[in-house]
């Protein structure tokens, strides 16, 4: 009588979720709810300018300000050596300015005080004069004759250049293209965007001077790599440091960085001796945290004459900022990007990228996706739309006949994919949302001047960074954690390495043990973020948590399970090869209705243990991934444009995901609707730009655009299941895709639903104002900074 | 995030308000909704020595019409003219831009009167009253003056109203023909200024146009009223020959700028787009916006 | 620095504050009255995080001086449900998987708590149109309307059943 496993809340089974308990009464602990003893608060002055020398600081008059304790420049940081810190990518970044600024909103002076609102009156008491320079806002003006050096800074540093990366077979793709029956050509900008959760980002050090421990809560999406990353800046023993992320609001990979904030308010703790609170601003959060995409893209595809794909080459101008912080594995310098075109059979590509300094914040992130995944997805999508639209084959058609269909397979940039039905995703897509029937529509409705479009988006992209050969950040191997212990009374204890900022791992992670031992996930506490109390762990972000920690807590549940077999056959009094094990329980084979419960395994393991077996049952397991995981979809958007003002509406939105076995399918189903929103978010109206002074157009909600309930349209969500073949429970990662494929389809309808007036391409977002420009010229139109008529 | 210090005044008369006024004479500023002035001070745009604080006054929330005029007073916020009967019963304009204001939120706080005072080039009441012909009543310790809505509104952020004033009041003339009004507002999402607002107001009488108001916002250093497009209209009457014309005229009057929401060239054309569309409406065709026919579904409360 | 006492009614409680005029209203609720379910999410009046209701009428509370609630009613999520139940937008958020990383989360509620009373039976349409002032970057939404539907549902049966 085994449990049955969607009552008792395992896998498949839609569980309500228990951190809702706490929010909707209003009860969520998120770091900016808390207030500890003796504790003041930081505010950050930023500099105006976007390139600019410092020639003086005057803190006089902020320090005269009654409430005012401390007040930092980058010259005090200098003598602590801190006014420079490591970033994840290998290069340095300014925690407080020194001798220039180089972007608008940088970091230049910090002061601590009883409130924020006497912090803000004391920085807005410094004086700083600044000597301006010219600002450089893309990649080409950062490769212009005669501009200037930004990073002048680095020793060695010659130009705005900060990486290069190829791969691929040069010679062999050359080759391709020039036999080649047919090339098709595009040229897209991804513009710069920014995750944006509403919560800002902020911390609060707390440096006990008398026992030399330091704690700090902080808006973390990975705080072990930042108790590391820590202990090696701030040269602190890492033991005596303490990262707390508490509950998040929202991360979306905006929150894995490690921000000059945290760094010094940690200092001020430390010089105070007392706690010290940093909460940004929306303004500073969007003007100087990591941003992300900001990306040229040049791609070729070389067709032969019956539409197949013969060779691929791409070329990307990366815009890195001012300093270059990507938080990325270190072997990849632009992330995944050569997982583009993964989905498609193409025996020859070549990839070239490089990344360039600009007098924009630093970064990038992984804005909800894998390492640069987005862009990669979004440009392969756009050129695949291209092809069709030039070889004039149907777009469906043309990606069917250049599908992927047999696994395991070496992907044209050396990645392996294990599995996947892109034929049967993409069928199953055309069908719901009516495919043929709306071509015939779009025909109709072209007779009478109404422009309606479809757009096809599909993709295969790797999840759960990553295996220890190939995955390192700053050298730390990207595996990932859990610890589970049960209790005597048979509840348990899991702790895990990563940390949710509302995926829902406190239901989900208990649903993976539930799965594995049968105890109800109601049973199971989740407990997370804090280093102190959780395995080491490389964080959540990149879609990486069940991939990882979630195989982790497979493994560890299991190595449970196999310790409450020998508990089991003792209380039996059986050999352990004479069990069985059903959901919940082990029974006897030959008298089934002889068996012991998990629960009374549990009780066991503390009141009746077998001679030589050590008491308690609990275990842990850390998990090097064998592979990424591939999830993959197709997403179909149909959308009727206004001939006369350019504005488009979705008329229908119909998503089909394959993430593998769905351990919450609810959750599942919340993480792509949310995806969804934000690939429409990027396609229709958010980005951050800048005029030809280096102003940055982007810094707060009124420039910064996030589409409300009025705007977004209604998501219709389907499924494949293909179970991921290395995973212990067959699962894949999901919290990403929708944004990952969604920008490619809205684009694609847009462009499709104007092609005929000889279209091609609409730079993202895709205001009404472009889209009318596109309608009215007949051409395309690009979107890339400085903005025009500034 | 955190205004700057000021001293606070919460009057709780007419009389101790117009006597505040008199004595900060400009030093301080008039808090009514508080959604405009108080992002400004948060931003440290805005910092004035001293608040006024005129939302306990009495007798400031009245909206009514009396002697061939329909009263707003400086209270009554955009949510309580969503709501009100004789609004929409007799003024179709001031019905259909309500609710388009900012979002809901910030209309259960926004005044009609305030939002004039602020006089913000993409300011939506500014194009309607321009259109509807509408007056502004100020006190002050010396008595109490009327101003057309046009000689009010003057420039960015600038009003004829003296530092020693208090907007009361804003007034329209009631309908006495068939009233017609709509307000088409392009914005990238709710709670965004407007690329161009644009205000159509008119007394029907069959097709023949006894009134026309036709108000601009998004175009140009402040809200315009384009006299000459509404003289064509009055002239011409409600026929398809003269549409062109007069959405010509209209789009003409105003002089955007090429920003992030579009080209001059796109918020012209806008202009033109929207007059026309009003215009097909007023004549009796079935709007054809995509954006108006959804709003039209919405039982706005908000 | 100027003081001002003010009384203000917070979820049904006469509350005696003593704040400096410029404090807004959000931070007068999250740091004196310790309450801090209601949060901070921008700096330009856009997102609704910071929702409370004012005499019934949701506002935004970043956008009001704490001084301002003088005299007047404040309902914040903490004042919501009843110390043993929950109101059925709170139960629609939880069943409807409304939320995920909860931070727009108590303004959301309030709304649509605000709109159920104007509006029982509100279509699609209408709540979307509600909640537009009211930023969520988790949902993508469909569920938040689904949350507020089931609540609406709820309500209509406690009322008939109250009246039978």
């Amino acid at each position: 009588m085994a449990v049955d496993e969607i009552s008792v809340g395992g896998l498949g089974a839609r569980v309500k979720r228990v951190e809702d308990d706490r929010f909707i009464r209003g009860k969520g602990n998120y770091t900016d709810d808390f207030k500890l003893p003796g504790m003041l608060h930081m505010e950050i002055l930023r500099s105006p300018y976007a390139h600019a020398r410092i020639v003086s600081v005057d803190t006089t008059k902020a320090w005269a300000i009654p409430g005012v304790h401390l007040v930092l420049t980058g010259e005090l940081m200098a003598q602590r050596n801190l006014a420079w810190m490591p970033t994840l990518s290998y290069d340095t970044q300014a925690v407080l300015a020194t001798d220039k600024v180089r972007f608008q909103g940088q970091e230049v002076a910090a002061v601590v005080a009883d409130d924020p609102y006497i912090a803000k009156d004391a920085c807005e008491a410094i004086e700083v004069v600044y000597d301006p320079l010219p600002a450089i806002v893309n990649p080409s003006q950062s490769l212009a004759e005669g501009a200037p050096l930004i990073r002048d800074d680095k020793d060695g540093q010659t130009d705005n250049i900060c990486y290069r990366w190829e791969v691929g077979d040069r010679a062999m793709t050359d080759r391709v293209f020039e036999r080649a029956e047919r090339v098709v050509k595009l040229d897209c900008f991804y513009p710069r965007s920014h995750p944006s959760p509403i919560e800002c980002c902020g911390s609060i050090a707390d440096f006990n001077p008398a026992t030399g421990k330091l704690t700090i809560y902080m808006t973390t999406q990975a705080p072990h790599i930042i108790r590391t990353a820590v202990a090696l800046v701030a040269e602190l023993p890492e033991h005596m440091i303490r990262i707390i992320a508490p509950d998040i609001g929202g991360g979306f990979g905006n929150k894995v960085p490690v921000y000059p904030g945290y760094v010094i308010s940690t200092l001020a703790s430390i010089l105070v001796g007392r706690p010290v609170k940093w909460i940004e601003d929306k303004t500073g959060n969007l003007i100087s945290t990591g941003f992300a995409r900001d990306m040229y893209f040049h791609g070729e595809l070389a067709i032969d004459h019956r539409g197949k794909i013969q060779g691929l080459r791409i070329d990307v101008d990366t815009d890195n900022g001012a300093f270059f912080s990507d938080a990325q594995p270190t072997k990849f310098k632009v992330g995944l990007l050569h997982s583009a075109f993964a989905c498609y059979d193409i025996p020859y590509g070549h990839l070239t990228s490089q990344g360039h300094y600009t007098n924009k914040a630093p970064g990038g992130v992984a804005y909800r996706c894998s390492f640069r995944v987005t862009e990669a997805m979004f440009f392969q999508e756009r050129l695949i739309a291209a092809a069709a639209q030039d070889i004039g084959m149907d777009p469906a058609e043309f990606r069917r006949i250049n599908f992927v269909r047999e696994f395991p397979w070496r992907t044209t940039y050396g990645m392996l994919l294990d599995s996947g039905d892109y034929d049967k995703c993409l069928t199953l897509a055309l069908e719901k949302l009516g495919y043929p029937e709306l071509r015939r529509q779009q025909a109709e409705a072209r007779k009478s001047g109404r422009y309606i479009g479809i757009g096809i988006s599909t993709m295969t992209e790797p999840l759960g960074a990553g295996n220890s050969r190939e995955f390192d950040i700053i050298g730390i191997k990207m595996f990932d954690s859990a610890e589970l212990r049960v209790h005597p009374s048979g509840k348990a204890v899991l702790k895990i390495g990563s940390k949710t900022q509302g995926q829902g791992h406190e239901t989900t992670f208990a649903q993976i043990v539930t799965h594995e031992l049968g105890i109800p996930s109601t049973d199971i506490l989740v407990h997370h973020g804090d280093t102190d109390n959780t395995p080491f762990g490389m964080g959540t972000y990149a879609s990486r948590s069940t991939p990882t920690a979630g195989a982790a807590t497979s493994m560890a549940s299991r190595k449970v399970r196999a310790k409450a077999r020998k508990l089991a056959a003792h209380l039996l009094e059986v050999a352990e090869d004479d069990l069985d094990w059903e959901l919940g329980r082990f029974y006897v084979r030959d008298a089934p209705q002889r068996g012991a419960t998990i629960q009374e395994c549990a009780l066991a393991a503390y009141t009746n243990m077998p001679d030589g077996l050590e008491p308690g049952l609990e275990n842990h397991a850390y998990y090097d991934p064998p592979n990424m995981t591939w999830p993959f979809a197709a997403y179909l958007c149909a959308v009727e444009i206004d001939p006369e003002t350019g504005v488009w509406e979705v008329l229908k939105f119909v998503a089909v995901d394959d993430c593998g076995v769905r351990i919450n399918p609810m959750i599942v189903e919340g993480q792509i609707m949310g995806g969804l929103a934000e690939a429409f978010a990027m396609s229709n109206m958010q980005f951050i730009t800048f005029d030809s002074s280096g102003n940055c157009i982007g810094a707060n909600y009124m420039d910064y655009l996030l589409p409300t309930a009025w705007e977004t349209p209604n998501w219709e969500l389907h499924e494949v299941v293909t179970p991921c073949p290395h995973h212990p429970i067959g699962a894949k990662g999901i919290g990403e895709c929708a944004c990952v494929g969604g920008p490619a389809a809205f684009v694609n309808a847009v462009v499709d639903a104007i092609s005929h007036l000889g279209v091609r391409n609409i730079d993202m977002p895709v205001f009404s104002g472009r889209v009318w420009e596109a309608i009215t010229q007949q051409r395309d139109v690009a979107g890339y900074p400085p903005l025009p008529g500034h | 995030m955190y205004p700057p210090r000021f001293h606070y005044e919460a009057p709780s008369s007419i009389e101790e308000a117009l006597q505040l006024l008199s004595v900060y004479q400009g030093e301080a500023k008039v808090l009514s909704g508080g959604m405009s002035l108080i992002p400004l001070m948060k931003l440290r745009f805005a910092s004035p020595g001293a608040i006024i604080d005129v939302n306990n006054l009495p007798g400031l929330d009245g909206l009514w019409e009396e002697s061939g005029q329909l009263r707003v007073g400086a209270l009554v916020r955009n949510r309580d003219i969503i709501r009100s009967e004789v609004v929409r019963a007799r003024y179709p304009l001031m019905t259909s831009v309500a609710p388009q204001i900012a979002d809901p939120l910030v209309r259960g706080r926004s005044t009609l009167v305030g939002s004039l005072c602020h006089c913000d080039p993409q300011g939506d009441w500014g194009a309607v009253m321009l259109a509807m012909n509408g007056e502004v009543v100020a006190r002050s310790v010396a008595g109490e003056r009327r101003i057309r809505v046009a000689d009010f509104l003057l420039g960015p952020f600038q009003t004829s109203l003296r530092p020693d004033e208090l907007a009361v009041e804003a007034r329209v003339p009631a309908p006495t023909g068939q009233p017609f009004g709509v307000y088409h507002k392009l914005e990238r999402k709710v709670g965004d200024f407007a690329t161009v607002g644009v205000a159509v107001f008119l007394e029907l009488s069959g097709r023949s146009v006894a009134r026309a108001g036709i108000g601009l916002c998004g175009v140009g250093p402040t809200n315009v009223k384009c006299v000459e497009a509404e003289q064509a209209l009055v002239a011409g009457g409600l026929e398809d020959r003269v549409v062109e014309d007069v959405a010509r005229l209209a789009a003409e009057a105003g002089k955007p700028q090429t920003d992030q929401r579009g080209s001059a060239e796109y918020k012209r054309h806008l202009v033109h787009t929207f007059l026309v569309r009003a215009l097909q409406t007023a004549m009796g065709r079935e709007p054809i916006d995509i954006r108006q026919r959804r709003f039209e579904r919405v039982n706005a409360l908000v | 620095m100027e003081v001002k006492q003010i009384t203000v009614t917070v979820n049904g409680e006469p509350r005696i504050v003593e704040v400096e005029p410029r404090i807004l209203c959000v931070h007068m609720i999250r740091e004196i009255l310790g309450l801090t379910g209601t949060h901070l999410g921008c700096d330009t009046t856009s997102c609704g995080a910071c929702t409370v209701l004012l005499d019934g009428v949701p506002v935004k509370s970043c956008t009001l001086f704490g001084v301002q609630t003088d005299g007047h009613e404040l309902t914040t999520v903490e004042g919501l449900g009843w110390p043993s139940e929950l109101h059925p937008v709170q139960e629609g958020f939880k069943e409807e998987h409304g939320l995920q990383c909860g931070f727009c989360t108590p303004g959301m509620m309030l709304t649509s708590a605000a709109l159920l009373e104007d509006n029982p039976d509100p279509s699609e349409e209408d709540i979307r149109w509600a909640i537009s002032g009211n930023l969520c970057r988790c949902t993508g939404y469909q569920n938040i309307i689904k949350s507020v539907q089931w609540a609406a549902k709820k309500m209509a049966a406690e009322r008939t059943a109250a009246t039978a």
